[in-house]
């Protein structure tokens, strides 16, 4: 099955329901259908492999993307933050290839044969003027590969992570029901054109006949004047984002009356920033989603109900599942292994494994799935005696202190937990004693944080094993745009300073 | 009749619309109103009349399986004929829709 398709059969069913952009002025399904099987057309006689696009988020990303699909090429979204030499690179990469660019970024595009660049500018009047044009005739397109998504490439070379057709016309279809939006729902986008979830908001959108509403950018001020605007009631925040929009609702006495369904992910959410966001959103149903760019978007997903239910919870057990993802998906299967392949008992950690239609677990040129269908996450993590998967970040953070696992997770969580800490992160660094040590990097409110109270308290409350052996202070944390902590980034910084010591 | 996943289909005696979502696994007739069904692109306008042994309806949005085959299509637009698949009507999927994630 192919990703127009959903698009497709939306279009027929409610053709006038508006689809993109504004409650007023935004383009009805018929309109999106109908631009995007114009832009097709004209791909189509490009002749090219690829549909690249390097720009902000609106409204012909989503035409873009359909019409890459209808077109029977892959479409391809950059990251516009990369440096201009790896950005080059990228693109160059994808010859040969369509180029989309926004006007202010053309500039940064060194001209190589096979790509053919066009403005946002000129693409917009040829293609998103004027009312809805007729709809073009196209041949079956027979490509698998509906986009490519370039990793971020913090261990070398960006890997490309194919998605096909198949994987992502799946994950659209065993989770979201066909036009089961109602026709006053409205989801606003505010994740970069480049990460999964940009597309998967797409994708389900679409299929579930739910208007979508792009911010070109992310600022908390914009978010917050957008959703009331707009009467938006779904959208997805990752963690760093909310806090700054529940700061703005503070302080602006905006109280999103229609906003229905905030689902969050993309990294781990402090809980005191979830426990304000209950108390300041009581008509919000919240989600944590979890999943990555090679599972086509969510694998598992911890629901309104379940947050409510932890919340109010005295067991320790259902408590603490606030932090957790929640339940795999019904249509995927996930295990918990050790190294040596053995599936872990409730309670124990070891990787994440994945199956399932939507997981396409591959790279240009590299699969990296197993013939039995199973996908390495190369995220640690346990489930608990409900089946509630915890996720303790990449294996790769796993501190290993004298033969000993720990996880910089349950550490932070406890840290974050002190009124003076306003954020914090726990890494390994190199030791000759032990292989690793824990150290801890904390962003105090007081600028004299306590360190040998809170270091009692955590051995105390987890263990000395996992006490931090040095602190380290900083006035803010390196993130990265979709809330990511950069943690490579930061063990970096350390590791040489504690080597000048 | 070639069911491959993704392909569209229309009632011939009824407006109910369809896609296949998962192949059955043995070749066979899908049906609706008690008749076969057409390509969507079919140039026939519904007529004809609904089989009363077939009359329930498809809804927009609701899959339907046939267990046997393994065949499930979604009703892409509502319809006054039922479903079936050489004959044997075809069961409503029960899904409990989940929350939008992304």
């Amino acid at each position: 099955m192919r990703t127009p398709l959903l698009l497709d059969i939306a279009a027929d069913a409610c053709p006038e329901r508006i689809a993109l952009g504004s409650r007023d002025a935004g383009h009805d399904f018929e309109s999106y259908r109908a631009r995007a099987t114009q832009v097709a057309a004209w791909l189509s006689k490009k002749g090219k492999a690829n549909t690249v696009f390097l720009g902000m988020n609106a409204n012909i990303m989503p035409i873009l993307l359909f019409a890459s699909g209808m077109a029977g090429t892959s479409f391809v979204p950059l990251n516009y933050r990369l440096a201009d030499l790896d950005l080059n690179k990228l693109v160059e990469r994808t010859a040969p290839a369509v180029l989309v660019v926004d006007d202010e970024m053309v500039g940064r595009i060194v001209p190589i044969d096979g790509i053919e660049l066009i403005a946002r500018s000129e693409f917009e009047n040829l293609f998103m003027t004027g009312g809805a044009p007729k709809r073009a005739d196209l041949p079956e397109a027979e490509n698998d590969i509906a986009v490519l998504l370039f990793t971020s490439g913090t261990t070398g070379e960006p890997k490309a992570a194919v998605l096909r057709h198949a994987n992502l016309t799946s994950y659209v279809m065993s989770t979201v029901e066909f036009l089961g939006a109602g026709e006053e729902e409205a989801a606003l986008i505010s994740v970069p054109s480049y990460h999964i979830a940009g597309i998967s908001a797409i994708l389900t959108a679409a299929y579930g006949g739910r208007r979508i509403v792009y911010l070109p950018a992310f600022t908390a001020e914009d978010w917050v004047a957008t959703a009331a605007a707009e009467g938006i009631t779904h959208a997805m925040v990752v963690p760093t984002m909310l806090d700054r929009i529940l700061d703005v609702m503070e302080r602006t006495g905006e109280t999103l009356p229609a906003l229905k369904a905030l689902s969050y992910g993309g990294g781990k959410m402090p809980e005191p920033v979830i426990a304000r966001a209950l108390a300041m959103l009581p008509q919000v149903a919240f989600v944590n989603a979890y999943g990555l760019t090679e599972t086509s978007s969510t694998i598992a997903l911890l629901g309104a109900e379940d947050h409510r239910a932890a919340f109010a919870s005295d067991d320790p057990v259902v408590r603490r599942r606030i932090a957790s993802v929640g339940q795999p998906l019904p249509s995927i299967e996930l295990e918990i292994r050790r190294e040596d392949g053995t599936p872990c008992e409730p309670g124990e950690q070891g990787e994440i494994y994945v199956r399932g239609d939507q997981v396409s677990g591959e790279y240009l040129h590299k699969k990296a799935i197993s013939d039995d269908g199973w996908f390495a996450t190369n995220d640690a993590g346990w489930l608990d005696e409900g089946g509630y998967l915890f996720v303790d970040g990449r294996l790769d953070d796993v501190i290993v202190r004298g033969g000993e696992n720990i996880s910089p997770g349950e550490i932070e969580d406890m840290l974050r937990s002190f009124d003076d800490i306003a954020d914090c992160a726990v890494l390994g660094i190199p030791c000759v004693q032990w292989g690793e040590k824990v150290v801890a990097v904390i962003v105090s409110r007081s600028g004299k944080p306590d360190t040998d109270k809170i270091a009692a308290a955590v051995r105390a409350k987890l263990r000395s094993t996992k006490t931090p052996e040095q602190w380290f202070q900083r006035d803010v944390l390196p993130y990265n745009e979709t809330g990511k902590l950069l943690r490579r980034v930061l063990k970096a910084e350390l590791v040489k300073a504690t080597e000048q010591d | 009749m070639d069911l491959k996943p993704g392909s569209r289909w229309k009632s011939a005696v009824c407006d109910t619309q369809l896609v296949v979502v998962r192949p059955p696994q043995a070749a066979g007739e899908l049906q609706c109103g008690g008749t076969a069904v057409l390509p969507i692109d079919d140039a026939a306008t519904p007529n004809g009349t609904i089989n009363p042994e077939f009359a329930e309806g498809v809804m927009i949005g609701k899959r339907y399986v046939d267990e046997t085959s393994g065949l499930e299509v979604l009703g892409a637009k509502a319809g006054n004929g039922s479903l079936s698949f050489n004959g044997v009507a075809m069961a409503i999927k029960g899904a409990k829709p989940l929350p939008a994630s992304d």
